[in-house]
C-alpha cells in the first residue's frame, strides 16, 4: 500500500509544521504572558528548540546514509564543521580584510556563503567518498572517524584563517533584504525549522523514489543489489554527498546562530553524539531524526535540571553517565531505535484490534506489506 | 577503485620511492629546525616508549576483535581505569613501605580493571551478541561515555601523579649518554611489554584455554562444534583486553599525568596500531604499535606537536584505503565482513 505510506508522511509533515508554528506563535504573541519555555516547565527553551532543529537537519542526512544506505559514518561532525567554517570564514574574513567591498557586506552574501559551503562540502564528500566507501562495517566506521578528527584538528590550526582554537567571532546575523534581520531568536527559530521541514520533505522524496529503493537494496545486500543492476558504488557516494551537504547546511545555520565558530562543537564526541541520536531515534526512518534529537535533548535537559533538585549535586557528571547508560539499554533492547520500536509495538496492538473486528485477512497483509519497506 | 599497480615489482618500486620521498621530506623539515642526529635518536627512543603502550592497547583490540568481531571503543578507558585505580590505591595511605604499597596498588589496578571489563562484557555485550556490528559499536561507545563520566565524577577533571617505579618519587632517574636522555621508566615499560608478550605466548600456545581462544578467533562456528563455548571465549577476550589496558595504563602513568579523559586518544592510536597489523595478528599489532609511536614522534618532532594525532589518522586512512589487511603480518580475514 504505497498510498497509505505517502499519506502518513504527508500527515507527519503537516503535523510537524503545525506544532512548530504553534510553539513559535506562543513565543511571539505570548498569550496570557506565557512564554514558550513556561510550557515545558522551563526545561526546553527557544534556544534548545533551535539546536534541535539544526541537528535534525544533520540527522536526516545521517539517517539517509546509515539507515537507508547502511553506511556508517563516525565523522559526520567533520562535514558539519566544514559548513560552519565555510560560512564563518566567507562572511567574516572578506569584511575584515576589506576585499569585495559592496558585495561581502551585502545581505545576500551570507546566504551565498551557505550555498558555497554546501557545494564545497559536497565536492569534498564526493572526492573522499569514492575510495572510502569501498570499506565496510568496522573499517568504514574507523576511516570516517579519522576523517572527522583530522578536520577537527585542522580547524584549530591556521589562526589567521580559522581563528585557531579560539575560533572566529562576529559572524553576522542572517537577514532578508537590508532591514529584516532574522533575529531575535524566535525569527531564527522559524528559519531553522522551515529549513528542517524542507530537508525532511526532500529526504522523504528521495527515500520513496528509485534512489531510495536502490539504497535499501544496498543495505540489505550489496552483492544482490549489484547483481540486480544497481550501481552500488555510485548510489553510496550519492548518499554520502547528500548527507554531507545537509550537515554543511546545518553547520552554516549553527555558525549564524552562535555568531561564532570554534572547533570545540565539532570534536569526535560530536560525531559520536550524532550517531547516538540517530540510533536512539531509529535509523530506518527519516522521522527518527527529529525524534532522536528531541528525545536526547529533553532527557539531557531533564537530567540537568532535576538531578540538582533530587540529589543536590551538580548535574554535569551524572548527566553523562545516565546518557551513556540509556544509550546502552536502548541499543540492547530496541536496537532499531525508539521510532521503529514504538511503531512496531503500535502496529501489533493495531493489528490485534483489527483482528478482533474479524477483518483479519486483508488488513494484516496490508500492514505487513507497509512494514516491509 | 581499480588496482592501479598490477605487478609485484612495480609495487615494491613504488613503495620504495614513496619511502624515500618521505625520508627526504623529514630530513628537510628537520634541517629547517637544526635537528642533529642525536635529536633523531632521542625522538626515536621516546617514540618506541609511546609505541610500546600503543602495542599493549593494540593487543587488546586484537583479542576482542578476533574473537567477537567487535571494535571495542572502551579499550582506551581500560588504560585510564588502570592508571587511576593504581594511583588512588597508592595514595590511600596504607601503613606499608612504599615499594610494597606500589605493588599492592598495581595489583589492585589490574585486578579491579579486569573485573570492570568482565562486568561490561556480561552486562552489555553478552545480551546483544546477536546484533549487527553497528549496534555493537554503538554499545561500546555508550560504555565508553559511561566510564569516562564515572571517572570524571570519582577523580575530577585534574591530572594526577603516579610515582616513577625506580625512585618512587615524582622525579624519575634519568640516564644520560652523549646528549641522549633515557628515563628509567622507559626501561620499565619495555620490560613490561616483553614480559607480557612472553606470558601471552605461553598462554596462547601452551594452555588449553589459550588454544580454545585461538580456535575461536580462527573460526567461531567450527570452534563451537568442537565443544568450545564462544560466550566464555568472548568473556576471556574482554578479560585479556582489560588486563592489557590496565597494565599499559599503570606503566605509562609515571611518564604522563593520568587524567580522566586520557583514554580516547590513546585508544584511537592503539586502534591504528592494531589496524597496521590487520586487526587479527598479535605480532603485527605489536610491531604496528612501535612503528606508529616512532613515526608519530618523528613527524611531530620535525613539524609541530599538534600534528601528532593528524599523522596517526592519516596513517589510519591510508592503510584502510590501500591495505586494509594490514601492512605487517598476514591478516587477510575481516576485510570482507
Amino acid at each position: 500500500m504505497k498510498n497509505l505510506r505517502q499519506h502518513l508522511n504527508v500527515i507527519g509533515v503537516v503535523v510537524l509544521t503545525v506544532v512548530i508554528v504553534a510553539l513559535g506563535a506562543v513565543e511571539v504573541f505570548r498569550p496570557l504572558g506565557i512564554r514558550f519555555s513556561d510550557l515545558t516547565g522551563r526545561i526546553v527553551t527557544m534556544d534548545t528548540m533551535i539546536r534541535i532543529g539544526i541537528l535534525t537537519i544533520v540527522l536526516v542526512g545521517l539517517n539517509l546514509l546509515m539507515g537507508y544506505a547502511g553506511q556508517i559514518s563516525l565523522g559526520q561532525a567533520g562535514f558539519y564543521a566544514l559548513g560552519a567554517y565555510a560560512s564563518g570564514i566567507l562572511s567574516t574574513l572578506a569584511v575584515r580584510y576589506k576585499i569585495l567591498i559592496g558585495i561581502a557586506d551585502s545581505w545576500w552574501w551570507p546566504w551565498l556563503s551557505i550555498i558555497a559551503g554546501m557545494v564545497v562540502t559536497g565536492v569534498f564528500a564526493y572526492l573522499v567518498g569514492k575510495p572510502i566507501l569501498r570499506l565496510k562495517g568496522n573499517y568504514l566506521a574507523m576511516a570516517t572517524l579519522g576523517l572527522g578528527v583530522i578536520i577537527y584538528i585542522l580547524g584549530g590550526q591556521f589562526p589567521e584563517i580559522t581563528g585557531g582554537y579560539d575560533g572566529l567571532t562576529g559572524v553576522p546575523r542572517l537577514s532578508i533584504g537590508s532591514s529584516f534581520t532574522l533575529w531575535p531568536m524566535e525569527r531564527y527559530y522559524f528559519l531553522v525549522w522551515g529549513v528542517a521541514i524542507v530537508v525532511i520533505i526532500v529526504a522523504l522524496n528521495i527515500v520513496n523514489s528509485r534512489i531510495g529503493r536502490a539504497l535499501r537494496a544496498i543495505h540489505t545486500s550489496e552483492v544482490a543489489a549489484n547483481t540486480s543492476g544497481v550501481d552500488t558504488d555510485s548510489y553510496k557516494v550519492q548518499a554520502l554527498v547528500v548527507s554531507a551537504m545537509f550537515a554543511s547546511l546545518a553547520g552554516s545555520l549553527y555558525a549564524h546562530f552562535q555568531s561564532a565558530v570554534s572547533p570545540n562543537p565539532f570534536s569526535f564526541r560530536a560525531s559520536v553524539e550524532l550517531v547516538v541520536m540517530a540510533a536512539v531515534g531509529g535509523l530506518s526512518s527519516i522521522w527518527g531524526a527529529p525524534f532522536g534529537v528531541g528525545i536526547i535533548f529533553v532527557i539531557r535537559d531533564l537530567i540537568r535540571s532535576r538531578l540538582e533538585d533530587i540529589f543536590h549535586v551538580r548535574g554535569g557528571e551524572y548527566e553523562l553517565i545516565i546518557y551513556g547508560l540509556i544509550l546502552v539499554v536502548i541499543m540492547i533492547f530496541m536496537p532499531e531505535g525508539l521510532t521503529t520500536g514504538l511503531t512496531k509495538a503500535l502496529r501489533r496492538t493495531g493489528r490485534r484490534t483489527v483482528q478482533q473486528l474479524s477483518r483479519a485477512g486483508a488488513a494484516t497483509s496490508d500492514s505487513s506489506r507497509t512494514s516491509a519497506s | 577503485m581499480p588496482r592501479i599497480v598490477q605487478s609485484k615489482s612495480t609495487r615494491i618500486t613504488l613503495t620504495v620511492v614513496v619511502a624515500i620521498v618521505i625520508i627526504v621530506l623529514v630530513l628537510f623539515l628537520g634541517s629547517q629546525k637544526n635537528l642533529q642526529p642525536r635529536h633523531y635518536i632521542q625522538l626515536t627512543i621516546d617514540g618506541v616508549r609511546g609505541g610500546s603502550i600503543y602495542a599493549l592497547m593494540a593487543l587488546g583490540f586484537v583479542a576482542v576483535y578476533s574473537v567477537t568481531g567487535i571494535i571495542n571503543f572502551a579499550q582506551g578507558e581500560f588504560v585510564m581505569l588502570g592508571a587511576m585505580i593504581c594511583l588512588t590505591v597508592y595514595d590511600l595511605g596504607l601503613p606499608l613501605p612504599p615499594v610494597i604499597k606500589l605493588i599492592v596498588a598495581i595489583i589492585a589496578g589490574v585486578f579491579l580493571t579486569t573485573l570492570i571489563g568482565m562486568i561490561i562484557e556480561r552486562a552489555t555485550i553478552y545480551p546483544a551478541r546477536r546484533s549487527p556490528v553497528v549496534t555493537l559499536i554503538i554499545i561500546t561507545i555508550g560504555v565508553t561515555i559511561t566510564l569516562r563520566a564515572g571517572a570524571l565524577l570519582v577523580w575530577g577533571a585534574d591530572p594526577y601523579v603516579l610515582p616513577a617505579f625506580t625512585t618512587l618519587a615524582l622525579e624519575d632517574h634519568i640516564f644520560r649518554f652523549g646528549g641522549i636522555t633515557l628515563q628509567a621508566q622507559s626501561l620499565w615499560i619495555w620490560a613490561t611489554l616483553v614480559v607480557v608478550l612472553v606470558l601471552l605466548y605461553f598462554f596462547l600456545e601452551r594452555t588449553i584455554m589459550g588454544k580454545a581462544l585461538r580456535a575461536c578467533a580462527i573460526n567461531r562456528r567450527a570452534a563451537q562444534l568442537m565443544g568450545i563455548n564462544p560466550s566464555r571465549m568472548s568473556l576471556l577476550s574482554f578479560v585479556m583486553a582489560a588486563t592489557l589496558g590496565a597494565i599499559g595504563g599503570i606503566v605509562l602513568g609515571p611518564v604522563t599525568r593520568p587524567i580522566y579523559d586520557m583514554g580516547l586518544m590513546l585508544g584511537l592510536r592503539g586502534f591504528v596500531a592494531a589496524i597496521m597489523g590487520g586487526l587479527v595478528s598479535a605480532p603485527g599489532a605489536v610491531m604496528g604499535g612501535i612503528i606508529l609511536g616512532v613515526v608519530e614522534n618523528i613527524a611531530a618532532g620535525v613539524t609541530n606537536p599538534t600534528y601528532k594525532s593528524v599523522v596517526s589518522f592519516i596513517i589510519l586512512i591510508v592503510i584502510l584505503l590501500f591495505r586494509p589487511q594490514g601492512i605487517i603480518g598476514g591478516g587477510e580475514r575481516g576485510v570482507e565482513e
